[in-house]
């Protein structure tokens, strides 16, 4: 964290360069694992929440390492709410779908073929509902994350005035 | 037609949080709508006739007599939750029309609005315990954040006392919950009734757990303490909501269902019940009549209120637990349920006359107000009629459901319990004659000659809930009481009968 005045703002924000490296490289691994564990939701433990919280910390890792930008938080966390809602309500789409497109009408109804037992493409509509569970709880963690970054910046900006 | 209450409210919160950014009128519009329709529909569930509705959530068929499904369960006692939930929220919500303009992201206060709705109608019709956790988590949280909408200092303190309290009473529910859950292993609340062991102290246990967390939720008496801060630092709107119905959609329902149709009847819990009823009623308004914040006042007066319907409640709970005459029984119970009813109409009509001469005075300390009736009419008028509805004046609705605990008490034989009820309602005349004294007769304060009456989205709801105030005494009719109250206390007597329409035992 050491702050040396003759750089400028861009690259004295966040920790070292060793540190933003190494972030680098790991952070798209580990967003992969995220969507791994999300698209296995109905065959291995885990699912949209542990998979969308893993996503999340990619970002998370990559915003702690290079640091941030105030404006640009404000502008990122409008859109990971946006994000949020839309995921929310493709959600209760999917579950209305279930209503209106089977049979017997039923709230939440399997309305997809369910495939053979222990496939990735199985399970009918569980592997969507997982789905859109990741994306939403990936934007709401990181958006969880984003408003105590603003938080703490603005408190900063205050005491410094 | 059961997942409407769930789909719409959630649907018109999501699409409020989408669309908020490009129209932010959006919101009221579609809150409004929502419960127009709802209201519209609880209505025609009611006239159809009392047969009890149940749904299955995914369609999911037993499996060797094991219901596996989520159960949605509309029955006689669900149905005036629901009516009370979707008429107070309907015409909150039109109130809020004009009040909310003074606060920046009106969008977020209807969509968290909505929120809350939704998780109160779960927690009313879901069938299984584990839900009804999940959706009361819904409602909390969303009130949580509404509480502190106007984010000033006394807000965000009376808020983070409430989350605190909530916090404790979700984790005492949880711990029940699982307790239930090792017992009985079934989380539906129709077969825990038919799986709950025969083992008195456990069967105890878990009911002084879920006594504590939902009296915790429904403020009672020895948890009471907050209620008068987060319902008087609320946006007024929101107060009449968690006064009106939260408390009863989320603590006093589940207590009476858990402990009627659900738990055996117990003779131990029942006098722990009315006990609890009786002390929240004296203590609630002893409290109450010391105080100069009109939002403190009316807040501590639905701790006292609501001990009046469990009192009704518990003393039909004593007489069946003895087998003493059901008739009574079911008298108590109608008497605590129509007060139920009533005290949502007239408290939340309270809490808007307080966010009335709050709007346009901004003051709620009621030495500083005075001679507001030359000129707020309406609100004035509707307070009067809303504090002789709470304290039993007729022809108010008030008047009738205590009249009904009251000579329900003095037939089973509890003439002390008959005694402290009128005391107290005596007490609550004081306390108003005070309100209707210093907020709205006598001379007018110099600062406030300007002020004139509220929009006219506000004061057309505090007329409907006043007019309703005097309209809902007519439940007392045995015809149409048929209708809207018999079902439900029919519910409440056969307890051993929820379990077998449910499941099918």
């Amino acid at each position: 964290m050491k702050k040396n005045e003759n750089y400028n703002q861009e690259t004295t924000k966040g920790m070292t360069i060793v540190v933003k490296k190494i972030c680098q490289f790991m952070a798209p691994v580990i967003f992969l694992f995220g969507i791994y564990i999300t698209f296995h939701g109905h065959l291995t433990p885990g699912g949209g929440f542990t998979g969308g919280v893993i996503m999340a910390s990619a970002f998370i890792l990559q915003i702690l390492s290079n640091g941030s930008i105030l404006e640009r938080l404000r502008s990122e966390k409008w859109r990971l709410e946006l994000t949020e809602s839309i995921a929310i309500f493709c959600f209760l789409t999917l579950a209305v779908l279930g209503l209106v497109l089977t049979a017997y009408s039923v709230f939440f109804a399997n309305f997809l073929d369910r495939g053979t037992f222990g496939q990735l493409v199985s399970g009918g509509i569980i592997p969507i509902g997982n789905i859109i569970i990741g994306v939403e709880v990936c934007a709401a963690i990181s958006s969880i994350f984003i408003a105590l970054l603003i938080f703490k910046d603005e408190e900063d900006e205050e005491e410094s005035r | 037609m059961i997942v409407l209450y769930i789909i719409v409210p959630l649907s018109a919160a999501f699409l409020t949080v989408i669309f908020g950014k490009w129209l932010p009128t959006l919101g009221k519009y579609l809150l409004n709508a929502a419960l127009l329709f709802l209201t519209g529909l609880t209505l025609y569930l009611i006239i159809a006739g009392p047969e009890a509705l149940i749904y299955r959530v995914g369609g999911f068929a037993d499996v060797a007599d094991v219901p596996i499904a989520i159960f949605l369960v509309i029955d006689g006692f669900t149905k005036i939750l629901l009516l009370i939930v979707s008429l107070v929220g309907l015409l909150v919500a039109f109130y809020s029309v004009s009040y909310t303009k003074q606060y920046t992201g009106e969008e977020k206060f209807y969509a968290l609005f909505s929120l809350m709705l939704a998780g109160m109608y779960g927690v009313i019709i879901a069938g299984d315990i584990f839900n009804l956790y999940v959706f009361l988590e819904i409602a909390s949280i969303a009130s949580y954040a509404l509480v502190s909408f106007g984010i000033e200092k006394h807000q965000l303190e009376a808020t983070f006392k409430y989350q605190v309290l909530g916090g404790v009473s979700s984790l005492i529910i949880l711990t029940g919950i699982g307790f239930l859950y090792w017992g009985t292993g079934t989380l539906n609340l129709a077969d825990i009734a038919t799986q709950l062991p025969d083992h008195n102290i456990y069967n105890l246990f878990v009911s002084v757990l879920l006594i504590g967390g939902f009296g915790l939720k429904a403020a009672m008496f020895p948890f009471h303490s907050w209620l008068p801060d987060a319902h008087s630092s609320a946006p007024s709107p929101i107060s009449a909501m968690l006064s009106g119905v939260l408390i009863k959609a989320v603590g006093i329902y589940v207590i009476i269902r858990l402990f009627f149709n659900v738990f055996a009847l117990n003779y131990q819990i029942a006098v722990a019940i009315t006990v609890l009823g009786t002390m929240s009623m004296i203590i609630g308004v002893l409290l109450a009549v010391g105080q100069w914040d009109f939002k403190r006042l009316l807040a501590y007066h639905s701790i006292s209120q609501m001990g009046y319907v469990v009192l009704g409640v518990g003393i039909g709970m004593l007489l069946l637990t003895t087998g003493k005459d059901e008739k009574i029984a079911a008298l108590a119970i109608s008497g605590g349920l129509f007060h139920l009813i009533n005290h949502s109409l007239f408290k939340g009509l309270l809490f808007l006359n307080a966010g009335s001469v709050e709007y346009r005075t901004g003051t709620r300390d009621l030495r500083k107000m005075g001679g507001l009736a030359k000129k707020m009419p309406v609100t004035a008028g509707s307070s009067f009629v809303a504090s002789m509805s709470i304290s039993g004046i007729p022809p108010f609705n008030g008047f009738f459901s205590k009249v009904i605990i009251i000579i329900a008490a003095v037939q089973a034989g509890f003439y002390w319990l008959a005694l402290f009820a009128v005391l107290v309602s005596v007490i609550t005349l004081a306390s108003f004659t005070k309100v209707l004294k210093y907020g709205f007769s006598g001379k007018i304060h110099s600062q406030h000659e300007k002020i004139k009456e509220v929009p006219f989205s506000m004061s057309f709801s505090m007329t409907l809930l006043a007019v309703l105030c005097l309209v809902t005494s007519l439940l007392i009719l045995p015809g149409v009481r048929q209708v809207f109250l018999t079902p439900a206390v029919d519910v409440l007597i056969e307890t051993v009968q929820y379990s077998g329409t449910v499941v099918g035992l």
